[in-house]
Order: structure tokens, then sequence, then C-alpha cells
């Protein structure tokens, strides 16, 4: 064996190790995992409040009481002005909503870095990882969408067909959070002090998505510097998806709550966008290190 | 570390090769160099280079030349036993080998990816041996369907059937070694690299394992195995590579390298 400077990419008809596998040639790998992926999301949703005793519970219980606490320092502090008239559904759906982004983005940051076990002894597409990720979170959230209707409909809101708008408003949601938590992912490997940052971003988003205030009669759009503050939270893609989800169930009876509850066909696109957007650019980010995962 | 820099070229290390050149080979190591950048500290070295600077003139980084220069060719139906000192480099090597490390100068060619079968290589601890088995055979690429056909045989092999609905983080270290074996074994391996997973075993589980070892080989695959036990190696093995301090010493039958290893030892 005779060795150049650079190494050729075949030898004897045996292929180099350790390059990154064409676009194509990953996708075809990842549909091949995906029971991998679907038994691992699963799997670890069921086992994920295993110790405590009310379970699975929990998962529909702490953002409850998240709800519950916001709902009880927001609702003395802020004036009745910045909350439209059937608070408690818009804020239960709005920290619900928000709960998925947050989960899918902290849950991201530890895809890799908190799987290296099973990165540094198996070989299959890392893409799975983040994937699975998402889908657990998914998991999470169906119990949740359970409850919320539950709530909603307890709280003296009617039953429409707009409801049918809620699973495809969630969908996108989940194609963003997947790009989120692609992003999120190879992020932590480059920089792994990232994951202390975490926290504080989902923070400033929690406050900038009107989770616990309605953005149309909070920020108002006279003087420049409020302006750009009411834009950027309109385009904010977690604050269009809560704003979807709240628009497919719940029903305006006065003008106040029209305004803040309303969503015309651009939040839909724009939700489609960013949903579409963020996932695909989120995939190739996350693809182009495919070499570099567990490899230290 | 002033004498680990410089390059070392390989003392003896086509001797092996002779009597099978009409086999096809499986794996060519060519000239492979790995070092770790490490933190005199005991932080590993992260990708964050703009952090580098600031944190070299903290910490102490270091260079640590753990595989200088390998070379040599693997064939099918071949078990080749990597015996050397701790700390030889025998671990480095695999990793590079199955395509996990990889090698700051020379390459590894290879038909399809190796698997490698490590101490640490843990599954999933907070789940149940069940659904490790499950998980484990879905992440080597088994249709589902498969899964359930193999399912009861992995069980028997690892022979872990009382505990299988028993978090892993429960099991004994040779218990969760057999679970690791049963399910990457349960595949036909085009190059299987098992390192140490087999030391923690009972002895029962140790012949079982050979056996299996054999098996694999036959199919027309290649089985690396870094041991201590001389002795699996000599049982299993009928080539052997001598690693020391990062270079091949020797590469011969294996009984010939062992004998002559435990001459250097002693």
């Amino acid at each position: 064996m005779t060795s150049t400077a650079a190494p050729a990419d075949t030898a004897q008809g045996l292929t180099k190790l350790g390059g990154r596998p064409t676009l194509g040639r990953y996708l075809t790998q990842l549909w091949g995992r995906r029971h991998f992926a679907w038994e691992l999301a699963y799997s670890r949703f069921r086992s994920q409040n295993e110790e405590d005793r009310l379970g699975i519970g929990w998962t529909v219980l702490g953002p409850l009481i998240n709800a519950a606490v916001y709902g009880l320092i927001f609702g003395v502090i802020m004036s009745k002005g910045t909350r439209p008239g059937n608070f408690v559904p818009y804020l239960v759906t709005g920290v619900f909503i928000f709960q998925y982004f947050s989960s899918c983005l902290s849950g991201g940051a530890k895809a890799i870095v908190g799987n290296m076990g099973l990165v540094r002894s198996l070989h299959f597409p890392r893409a799975v990882l983040p994937i699975s990720l998402v889908l657990q979170n998914a998991f999470a959230l169906m119990p949740m969408m359970v409850v919320l209707a539950v709530i909603v409909v307890l709280t003296g809101e009617p039953v429409t067909l707009r409801w049918l708008l809620v699973p495809p408003a969630l969908v996108l949601y989940s194609m963003f959070n997947l790009g989120i938590s692609f992003i999120a992912a190879r992020l932590t490997i480059h920089v792994r002090d990232l994951a202390q940052l975490i926290p504080f971003i989902s923070r400033v988003l929690f406050y900038m998505s009107g989770v616990f205030f309605a953005v149309k009669l909070t920020v108002s759009n006279d003087s420049g510097k409020s302006r750009i503050l009411a834009t950027v939270m309109e385009y904010n893609p977690v604050h269009i998806y809560i704003q979807l989800v709240r628009h497919g169930l719940l029903t305006p009876t006065d003008a106040k709550e029209r305004l803040s509850l309303e969503v015309t066909g651009q939040t839909w696109v724009m939700g489609a966008a960013w949903g579409a957007g963020l996932m695909l650019l989120g995939f190739l980010y996350f693809w182009l290190a495919e070499e570099r995962y567990g490899r230290e | 570390m002033s004498e680990a820099t410089k390059t070392v070229t390989p003392s003896a290390s086509t001797a092996a090769d002779k009597p099978r050149q009409k086999k096809k080979p499986t794996v060519i190591v060519d000239d492979v160099h790995v070092t770790y950048r490490v933190y005199a500290s005991g932080r590993p070295a992260k990708e964050a280079s703009f952090l580098r600077k600031r944190a070299t003139s903290m910490r102490r980084l270091r260079e640590v030349h753990a595989v200088r220069g390998i070379s040599f060719t693997a064939h099918e139906g071949e078990a080749i036993g990597v015996i050397g000192a701790n700390g030889s480099g025998k671990s480095t090597l695999l990793r590079t080998i199955a395509g996990l490390t990889p090698p700051t100068k020379g390459a590894v060619y290879a038909e399809t990816e190796p698997t490698l079968l490590g101490v640490n290589a843990a599954l999933i601890n907070d789940l149940s041996g069940e659904r490790n088995i499950v998980l484990g055979g879905l992440a080597l690429g088994m249709s589902p369907e498969e899964v359930k056909e193999k399912y009861d045989a992995i069980a028997e092999f690892a022979d872990i059937q009382d505990f299988l609905d028993l978090p892993m983080r429960t099991y004994s270290s040779g218990m969760s070694a057999r679970l690791r074996f049963a399910i990457a074994a349960s595949v036909t391996h085009r190059v299987l690299l098992i390192d140490e997973a087999l030391a923690v075993g009972d002895a029962k589980f140790s012949r079982r394992s050979e056996e299996r070892i054999r098996e694999l080989r036959d199919q027309a695959g290649t089985v690396f195995l870094v041991s201590h036990s001389l002795k699996s190696v000599l049982d299993t093995c009928e080539r052997a590579l001598w690693i020391d301090k990062g270079i091949l010493r020797l590469d011969g039958p294996s009984d010939e390298v062992v004998k002559a290893y435990q001459a250097s030892v002693r």
C-alpha cells in the first residue's frame, strides 16, 4: 500500500470512509430509518415521566400549572384593556402552543450532544435524532390539545367548523419546530456553551409572542419605536402559529376580541413560509455537518 | 510528549498479506495517523475556533498522537485480534476503522461502514431491555418485521429474559454487554469491530460469543477483536496485530504475534 499526499476516494473497489453522503442518498437512508425515529420518539415519550406517580399526566399538568401561574400574575397586574374578553382559553392556548416550541428548541440543542452513546456506537443518519425529538414533543402535544379543547368548551366557546383549521396550523408549526431543532442540534456541536443561552432565548420569545396578551391591543402602532416592536411581534413565527390556533378555537364576540383574534390570508402565507423555509434550511444546515457528529 | 511527534513508519506490516492474496479485501487501512487535541485541564478540545485563542492562554492545549502511521489490509473471512498495552492506540484505531473518528492523515477504505461494538457503546439506559432490542435492531437498519422475527433469538442469546422489562440502567455491566453484543451480532456484518466488549461477560457467554464470532467470519465477513485476553485472541483469531505506542509492531499469525508480545512484556 503506497500512500500518496491526497488519498484517493476508492481503492481496490472499496470506498473511503468518513465522507458525507449525497443529499439524495441521505434522504434514502433517512427514509430507511423511519421506524427507528418513530419508535425512539414513542419510547422516550412513554418513559419520560415514568418515575413520577402521575406519569404521563405531567405532560398536561405541567403546562396547565404554568398557565395558572401566568394567569394569576398577569390577570391581576395587567390592565383589562390589554387582554381579550375570554382570557382563560386565550392564555391556555398561548401557553400550550408555546410549550411545543420551547421544548423543541431546548430538546433540539441536546439531540446530538445528549445522545453521544448512541451516535458513537451505531451508524445511522443523524437527522433521525432531531426528527424523533420533534415527534416526541408532538406526542406530548396531543393530550395537551385534548385538554385545551375541553377548557375551550367549558369556558363557553362554541364548537365551530373553524376547529378544522387547527390541524393544518399545527402541521406548519411542526415543520417550523423541526427546522429549529435541526439548527439547534448542529449549533451546540460547534459551541457547547450555547445550551446555556437557550433558556434566555426561549424567555425573550415568550414575551415577544403574545402568549398572555394581545399584541394588537398592547403594542400601539403610533410612535416609531413601538411600531418596530409591533412589526417584529407580528412577523414572529411563534406568534403567528399561536394566533392561527387561537383563530381556529376561539370565537370573538365583540370588536376588541375580533381585533385580538384577527387572522388574514397573509398570516397563513407567513405561517407556511416560515414552516417550509425553516424546515428546508435547517435540514440542509444539519446535513452539511453530518460527518462531524459524534467525533471529538 | 516531544518524541511523540516524529513520524514512525510501520516496521513489519505486510508479512501476513502473502498467503491471502487471492481473497477479496474488506478493509484497507492506509498510513493512518490520529491526533487528538486535548486541553490539559481535562476538558476536550471543541470546534469553537473563535474561543480557542483565549482558551489556550488559560488552559494548555496538548496534542496526543494516538495512532502514528498504521497500514494493513484485512480480507474476507478473517478474524483479526488486536493486542497491545493499555493506551497503545488500539481503541482509537478501531474507532477510525469504524469511520467514527476521522484520521488526521491517511485514509480507511471499506465496502460499507463497519460496525463497532465497544464497552461504552450505550444503548438507552432509561429504557427497558425490551425497548432497547427493538430500537437497536431498527437503528441497525432492520425492518419492524425482522426485529419481531429476531427478537426472541436476541433475548435468548443475551440470556436476560427475566430482566427484559427492567430499564437498562439497572443491569449489571455483564448483562448490558451481553445485550449489546446480542443485538449487534444479530445482523450479518461485512466488518464487525469488537472492542473489549466481551471482557465483562461470564464464562458461558464468552464461549457462545466466540462461537458467534466464528459464524460471522464464516459468512465471509471480517471480525476485529481488541482484547487483553490473549487466550480469546488465540481461540478466535488466526491473525493478530500488535500495536505499541501507536505503531504497528507486528502483523502475522496470531500464535507468533502473541508469543512475541508476551516475550516483550516479560
